[in-house]
């Protein structure tokens, strides 16, 4: 048992708590915001950007460091290649994010908020997972 | 505060709750050396392939998830929220999981931790499943299938 797990639990804490503040677990206001034609709603660009600007001074820590504060080193992806297996899955991804206006972070999140709604939409999140993983093999 | 001509937007709580984000984010990135990612990290607690962090530590960061949404929903003195039905919800959580797979990543690792790098792969993903969202929405509305109760 190392200090590893706390420190995750404390950033998915705070993550879960950015989310719910944020209007992200609410299904309304995120497909509000992918309402672009109709009755658009700007507050997810406020998350994002409030995120993009915290995440954007983080990164220029990182090239300083020897290594992250509780681990060895650093583990980021490091690929660029823009491969059709990407672009597929986005897409898809932004199909099922419209459809139901969940992700997965909220998913996770709003098992507090509305637990069988949410459980239902992780389940099947967890199913897809599988689906992928099952053919990878 | 209000948007003027946005009259349900919550823009100082979405800076706030953002922020939040990003600095959970930032704990995962300087403290352990690893991307915030949900889905990458979903996957490596349920034991999917994803995220190359310990399993614990990936299961540690999605307990935290709920738990760090119970308390806001505590101190908010509960919330509002109307979710779709158990048919969309299935349909969108498989679409969601294959997709999130594949393009390695959702709106938390493309489209925080990575945009924020500006990672090419990060900023394409995050602009596809943009547009795909937003069409999926607009094709919902033009043909009056209301996924939300």
């Amino acid at each position: 048992m190392t200090i590893r797990p706390l420190i995750a639990l404390l950033a998915g804490t705070l993550f879960g708590a950015g989310l719910t503040v944020g209007g992200m677990t609410d299904p309304a206001r995120v497909r509000g915001f992918l309402d672009l034609f109709g009755d658009w709603d700007p507050t997810l660009a406020f998350v994002m950007g409030g995120a993009l600007v915290v995440m954007a001074i983080a990164w220029r820590f990182v090239p300083g460091m020897a290594r992250p504060i509780f681990e060895d080193g650093f583990h980021v992806p490091t690929s660029s290649d823009l491969t059709p297996k990407l672009i597929g899955g986005a897409a898809l991804f932004g199909i099922g994010w419209g459809i139901a206006g969940l992700c997965p972070g909220p998913g996770f999140a709003a098992l507090a908020i509305e637990p069988l709604s949410a459980a239902i939409f992780v389940v099947a999140m967890f199913a897809g997972m599988g689906l992928v993983r099952l053919t990878e093999r | 505060m209000i948007l003027p001509g946005f009259r349900d937007a919550a823009p100082v709580d979405g800076l706030i709750g953002g922020g939040l984000i990003g600095l959970a984010a930032a704990v995962m990135l300087l403290g352990l050396g690893r991307i915030a990612g949900v889905s990458g990290i979903a996957a490596k607690a349920a034991g999917l392939g994803g995220s190359g962090m310990g399993r614990a530590t990936a299961f540690a960061f999605i307990i935290g998830l709920p738990l760090g949404a119970f308390l806001v929903t505590l101190a908010s003195g509960g919330l509002e929220q109307s979710f779709a039905g158990p048919v969309p919800l299935i349909i969108a959580g498989v679409i969601v999981g294959v997709g999130t797979r594949l393009g390695s990543g959702c709106t938390s690792g493309h489209g925080v931790c990575g945009m924020s790098r500006l990672s090419a792969r990060s900023i394409v993903a995050t602009l596809v499943f943009m547009a795909t969202g937003i069409a999926t929405v607009a094709l919902m509305n033009a043909t009056g299938w209301e996924a939300l109760s």
